[in-house]
């Protein structure tokens, strides 16, 4: 990440000083920044409104008994979260968001997600399996009804906008296998101790 | 009739936890409160986080290196069926979904949007999802700096994706 971090604003920079484009650049830095600062208000909100109710269902014994029902799949797919965690059925209602395209209630419940399995990380620091696992599923964006870009198809007047549903559901559906057998892979042959060759993808 | 029950599975999914938590006899309004206090604290821990990925994506965009960058790559990828306007697309929507998304409705407007092109793109946004930023702020949210493979098995998933992609809708529309 440092690299990645340090070579996308170092380039840039030169790049636009090289290329006289200097003027943009500095107007758009900070804009950046702002807009970093408005996602995370515009968060508060609903976060605070999913954390509420998720700890209603918590408290209930509600996600344990899903937990309970889920197990074997995801002692395949994590195998190193404890059977009757919460993080286990709050990984599937996360999933069920996103498949969803339910984006408000994913985040915070992924987020949710995060700090249960921070609270059982060995390594403060470092992300564990179960975690690179969780996201990886996570970034390959599995969606049912992509709605978002019907309604741009739409209004540029597509005449049949929804016909893209069946090809995206393959391609995520590709996207989200690969993705569980790229992370499975690399639990088994990825050291934590960060030495040697994995500092570069870091 | 899918779009009907995404909108109808959250009021139920509300009104069933709440309904076990009285039938259980909890103190759910205590409870939501208690939990409900948590969300201004995990918002807030992630803006430096934010700012650090948006600062740097909003560099490389407005600086003009994303379009130097596409252009040479694009001539190679055209010969695979990945047309020269799809590519800042590609490029973008790992980065920011908003950017992505703003590319994409410039290109429906621009070219026909019943077009392979525009379909390819719509195929591709609708796929996939901005690794950098989720990393990032899920990450940021506990403070874990060691991304792992996490970043790279995102970035497998999204390659797999768009070669997908590129196959699937030369089968549906071309």
């Amino acid at each position: 990440m440092n690299y990645i971090f340090y070579f996308l604003i170092a380039a840039s920079i030169i790049y636009a000083i090289l290329t006289g484009n200097t003027e943009e650049l500095s107007n758009g830095m900070f804009e950046g920044a702002n807009i970093a600062v408005k996602i995370a208000f515009s968060l508060i909100g609903i976060m605070a409104f999913w954390l509420g109710i998720m700890r209603v269902a918590e408290k209930s014994g509600m996600v344990k008994s899903v937990a309970k029902l889920l197990s074997p799949v995801m002692r395949i797919l994590f195998k190193d979260i404890p059977k009757d965690n919460p993080a286990n059925a709050n990984i599937a209602l996360s999933f069920t968001a996103n498949a969803l395209g339910l984006t408000n209630a994913a985040t915070p419940i992924g987020l949710k997600v995060m700090q249960e399995l921070q609270e059982i990380n060995t390594e403060k620091q470092s992300a564990s399996n179960a975690m690179c696992m969780f996201l990886g599923m996570n970034t390959a964006g599995f969606q049912i009804i992509p709605a978002t870009v019907i309604a741009v198809l739409a209004g540029c007047g597509a005449k049949n906008p929804t016909d893209i549903i069946l090809p995206t559901l393959i391609v995520t559906t590709t996207a989200f296998i690969i993705a569980i057998i790229t992370a499975k892979i690399f639990e088994q042959n990825w050291t934590r101790q960060s030495s040697g060759g994995n500092e570069n993808a870091e | 009739m899918l779009n009907k029950i995404s909108t109808l599975i959250l009021p139920i999914l509300i009104l069933t936890i709440l309904t076990w938590g009285i039938l259980k006899k909890q103190p759910v309004y205590e409870q939501f409160i208690d939990g409900a206090k948590d969300g201004f604290t995990v918002s807030i821990k992630i803006i430096p986080y934010l700012v650090a990925i948006i600062f740097a994506i909003t560099l490389f965009r407005t600086s003009g290196l994303l379009e130097f960058i596409t252009a040479p790559i694009a001539s190679i990828t055209a010969n695979i069926g990945l047309p020269l306007d799809v590519l800042p697309v590609v490029l973008t929507r790992p980065l920011s979904g908003s950017a992505a998304l703003g590319l994409f409705s410039d290109l429906a407007s621009r070219l026909n949007p019943d077009s392979y092109t525009v379909k390819l793109a719509a195929i591709i946004i609708g796929s996939s999802e901005t690794t950098f930023y989720v990393l990032s702020v899920y990450f940021g949210s506990i403070g874990i700096t060691k991304f792992r493979y996490a970043l790279l098995t995102g970035l497998i998933a999204d390659a797999a994706g768009i070669i997908t992609a590129v196959a699937v809708a030369r089968y549906f529309f071309n």
